[in-house]
């Protein structure tokens, strides 16, 4: 085979001629992400997370096939804005609960997540109805999770060679459709397949899914010692000599503010330097003083909840959305693919508990309103950070609230930086 | 049964039962010998193929710009009223009422298609009465309406090219005089380029399917018009067909194919019986078949295959894959068409517009093609006026016009002209700074439609028909184009709620961008095209928008809005 030479990012690289580029990058030490590319399947080209520029084109890496002297670009600062934002697109689009989600630390699309630094998405999330299909044999397909990375369509055939999966509709409403009967045909092993090759939780092998206790996931730890910087907050410069924090929870579990408990016997040391205003913690139940940093938990279900928003923007100088919740919906926006009305009805009429014949739905003056779907806090107010995780772990809040707070520099492990 | 016949089959049953049942998926799916699922891939993707039963009469409504701003809701209520339907869903048993993207009658607004016959310049009374007819028994071939597009313009002192004097086979004749690489040569040299929207020089295309030697070859006319405001190729089909049959013969000529495929979208579905019985003519003249005009060994036929409802396969490389009985998803590119196209075989992919000119200046000479026009894009071009003129239909131009003089007295007589969208949703949208640029590779390059906006008109409305355009039309397989172009949509209703902070607007354009830059095929290179121009060019609407106290401020939430639907509910439960 004959070798070739070409560049990426400037710095010369070899490989054999024809070769494909995200292949060719790994032997030289170049990692460009990807979702949809596996091994032997022809180029997809359908993720896009691979963009790169060609001589100056944007092209998807996986579609290209390394000659003498071509020029690639890759870490540029465009392209990975470009690639941050595919893979937004993504967790907007379809319905990506990860501390739910069985696949959650051996996803690879979370993984991704990881890698380009995600934090919150700048798109809305969409909260499309998406079936969870049970009716196949072997396997569970999740719509919610699927991200039509085709590898299904193209890689899963049954031993005559008729497909199982194929696109069905188009346009958004796109979606992988299951042939049942070929899907019957499956072995448990091609059917472990299908799950293994999906970058995402969508395909789920009935009675096999949750594999790996936490810790043991793929994706739990990323290379050793690496760090995640914390770049993109800014420091607040304040004359208080004992700084000011704040603490709410919204539509959230108080899961978050356990967390921020795990600090431990760190927390003494932070009594020292930092004071509690309104929080659960002391129990001030108003602002008595203005502070410095309000760390959000949960979004906005009800009223109540946007106006305790609005109070904390009012009253503090940096405000930090804290876990999943906060920073887009969480587990309660599970509500907002389905209408109001029927989780209402769900709730207060018709659910196991409600008395037989009940027609009322609680409504008073000083019950705060239920919004139409559950907001993130971005969407209320303007948010200055966030922390990602559910709940997000202890040396990450704190390692945030110090590197605010105290003009030095922190940063987080990577294993501290989950969705879950 | 052969898979290039899926979309025949499947039109069949269609046609005569008004959807495609699951027993016809398992027959269908056996002749393949491939799983339900591929064929059930294949129903879904095209518009106007059903897997639930429809009413006796289907009736497309079209949803373009133009059909909103010419009345498009009243005519609509009108149809659920009349019918006792409701639009896009299934209806009963005598009507289905469906909206549908362009249907190229954007002259003639609002139109729709019962069983894909014509109905133009819809009203409330219109509606009502054909509505009557219907449930009178009639048919509504008898009583449709008559689609062909007025020629408003074409260029004086004899530089007209198309719309002059047409006499069947003049230019075979002209071609017999010459090889088929003397052939390549004239249509190079005239620079002629694809009409379509993609202005790829003709002559290098033809030339390197021509230098591609294999057993087969294809001619393949791209008659899926389908940018919204685009209905020249319906004009030609309509006023010219046979210019367009010569033009396909010469490109086989030319290239050495032996075969054409004209693809025509299913919206023209009433011009087919002319089409047809105008190829038997040709047949019997021998302008089509075995020698023709007596060139030894020289053999062409032309067929027609209906495409089903996509957008997308009017790119060149999606309709291949729709020949080919897919869906028609661009795919991944390796090679060019004129090497491996349909059927792997070398194929050229012409559109209507191009073979006809094709035809012409190998009937006129190039010369004559050359001196008219600008030096970068000779000839003339073909334009579809529709929106706020006087005059909207087909305009013959010479390449450098103005859109100045497009608007004014002469031609198309725009009142008070503000946003003028060149070559439809996927193309650029100008302001009245830039009506004196023109149309030429010099300067802005219009693929066919022109739609004109005058000052009552929203440009956010604009932009959302087209949006919602592109999100129903996007194959799917990528995710920028799939997700983006929902987002998008998305961002522009939040604008409209009155929801708009400059921010809002920034990452409008800012969104566009990202789409532009990643996406898979033309379709979502260009989708954002519009939105991205128009928050440059109209700054001053966009300003306006933005409300005062938003000047400064990044985010806005309607707390009226968040609770009104509780609101609403509870007042329903609490008597």
């Amino acid at each position: 085979m004959e070798n070739i030479s070409f560049k990426i990012d400037g710095r010369v690289c070899s490989a054999e001629k024809g070769q494909n580029l995200i292949e060719a990058a790994k032997q030289n030490g170049i990692f460009i992400p990807t979702l949809c590319h596996f091994k032997h399947l022809n180029p997809l080209g359908t993720c896009r997370v691979c963009t790169v520029k060609n001589n100056g084109r944007t092209i998807a890496g996986c579609t290209v096939n390394v000659e003498e002297g071509i020029d690639i670009e890759v870490n540029t600062p465009e392209l990975l804005d470009a690639r941050k934002a595919i893979l937004e697109m993504m967790f907007v689009e379809g319905n990506h609960f990860c501390p739910s989600c069985e696949k959650s630390g051996d996803c690879q699309m979370q993984n991704l997540g990881y890698e380009t630094g995600i934090r919150f998405t700048r798109f809305p999330h969409l909260f499309v109805d998406r079936i969870v299909d049970a009716r196949p044999e072997r396997i569970v397909v999740n719509q919610n999770r699927c991200i039509k990375c085709k590898r299904c369509i193209e890689e899963v055939r049954t031993n005559d060679g008729h497909r199982v999966f194929n696109f069905t509709h188009r346009g958004n409403n796109t979606v992988v459709g299951i042939d049942y009967e070929q899907e019957a045909k499956l072995s448990e092993t091609q059917a472990e397949h299908a799950m293994h090759i999906c970058p995402t939780g969508s395909i789920l092998v009935k009675g096999k899914t949750f594999g790996k206790p936490f810790g043991d996931r793929q994706f739990d730890f990323g290379p050793e010692g690496k760090m995640i910087p914390l770049k993109e907050v800014k420091k607040h410069k304040t004359t208080n000599k004992k700084k000011r924090i704040a603490t709410t929870s919204l539509a959230g579990c108080f899961g978050c503010h356990m967390s921020m408990l795990d600090v431990d016997l760190g927390l003494l040391d932070l009594l020292e330097v930092v004071e509690f205003n309104k929080s659960p913690i002391t129990d001030i139940k108003t602002f008595t003083e203005r502070c410095d940093i309000g760390l959000i938990e949960g979004g906005c279900c009800n009223t109540h909840n946007i106006e305790v928003l609005r109070e904390f923007r009012k009253n503090c100088d940096i405000l930090v959305s804290v876990g999943e919740c906060a920073i887009w919906g969480g587990l309660p926006a599970i509500r907002n693919t389905v209408p109001l009305e029927d989780c209402l009805k769900e709730a207060y009429l018709n659910s196991m508990t409600s008395e037989k014949g009940e027609t009322i739905i609680p409504n008073h003056e000083d019950i705060p309103k239920i919004l139409n779907k559950v907001y993130s806090n971005r969407e209320v107010v303007e948010i200055d950070y966030h922390i990602p995780g559910c709940p997000p772990n202890a040396n990450h809040i704190w390692n945030v609230v110090k590197h605010i707070l105290f003009e030095e520099e922190y940063s987080i492990a990577y294993p501290e930086f989950k969705y879950d | 049964m052969d898979r290039t016949q899926l979309l025949n089959k499947l039109w069949e049953y269609q046609q005569q039962f008004g959807y495609i049942s699951n027993q016809a998926i398992l027959e269908i799916s056996k002749l393949l010998n491939v799983s339900n699922i591929e064929i059930e891939s294949v129903i879904s993707f095209y518009h106007f193929f059903h897997k639930t039963p429809t009413g006796k009469h289907l009736i497309y409504l079209n949803n373009s710009i133009i059909s909103e701003f010419k009345g498009f809701d009243e005519v609509k209520t009108t149809f659920e009223k009349e019918t006792g339907c409701t639009f896009n869903e299934p209806g009963n048993n005598e009507f289905t009422l469906l909206e549908t993207s362009c249907i190229g009658l954007n002259d003639q607004e609002p139109a729709a298609l019962i069983n894909f016959q014509p109905f133009t310049d819809l009203t409330p009374k219109k509606v009502k009465l054909i509505i009557q007819k219907i449930k009178n028994g009639e048919n509504v071939k008898d009583f449709c309406s008559k689609t062909i597009s007025k020629i408003r313009f074409t260029p004086k002192n004899d530089k007209t090219v198309i719309f002059r004097n047409y006499r069947m086979g003049e230019s075979l004749q002209q071609m017999q005089k010459f090889s088929p690489q003397q052939i390549i040569a004239k249509i190079s040299k005239s620079k002629v380029q694809g009409c379509g929207g993609a202005f790829f020089p003709t002559g290098y295309k033809w030339q390197s399917c021509r230098n591609n030697e294999d057993d087969a070859k294809y001619i393949i006319c791209n008659a899926d018009e389908g940018e919204p405001g685009t209905f020249k190729d319906r004009a030609l089909l309509q006023h010219l067909p046979g210019l367009l049959f010569e033009g396909m013969t010469i490109a086989g000529y030319a290239t050495g194919a032996k075969e054409g495929i004209i693809y025509l979208r299913a919206e023209y579905f009433f011009i087919l019986p002319e089409l047809e019985a105008l190829l038997q003519e040709f047949r019997n003249k021998n302008y089509l078949g075995k020698n023709i005009l007596g060139i030894n060994n020289f053999e062409f036929n032309i067929r027609i295959q209906m495409g089903a409802g996509s957008y997308v396969c009017g790119a060149a490389s999606a309709l291949i894959e729709s020949l080919e009985g897919r869906r028609g998803e661009p795919p991944v590119r390796t090679h060019s068409a004129t090497k491996h196209g349909y059927l792997q075989k070398p194929t050229v992919v012409n559109n209507v517009e191009t073979l006809c000119y094709a035809a012409r200046i190998i009937e006129l000479g190039e010369d004559f093609f050359l001196n008219i026009g600008t030096p970068e894009s000779p000839g003339t071009k073909l334009i579809s006026i529709s929106g706020d003129v006087a005059k909207p239909g087909i305009y013959e131009i010479e390449y450098g016009t103005s859109i100045r003089d497009l608007l004014g007295i002469e031609m198309s007589q725009a009142t008070s002209p503000y946003f003028v969208q060149v070559s439809g949703p996927s193309g650029e949208c100008i302001n009245n700074t830039e009506f004196d640029r023109k149309i030429c590779r010099e300067d802005i390059l219009c693929g066919g439609a022109f739609m004109v906006f005058n000052r009552n008109r929203d440009i956010l409305q604009v932009l959302r028909n087209f949006m919602e355009f592109f999100k129903e039309e996007s194959c799917g397989v990528c995710t920028p184009c799939r997700a983006g172009n929902y987002i998008l949509t998305e961002k522009i209703k939040k604008i409209q709620r009155g929801l708009c902070a400059q921010e809002d607007v920034d990452e409008m354009k800012q969104w566009g961008k990202i789409i532009k830059l990643t996406s898979r095929c033309g379709l979502g290179k260009s989708s954002a095209n519009t939105v991205t121009m128009a928050v440059d060019k109209f700054k001053d609407y966009f300003n306006v928008k933005i409300a005062p106290s938003n000047f400064n401020k990044t985010v806005e939430f309607d707390m009226e809005d968040a609770i009104h639907e509780f609101d609403s509910i509870i007042k329903e439960t609490q008597l």
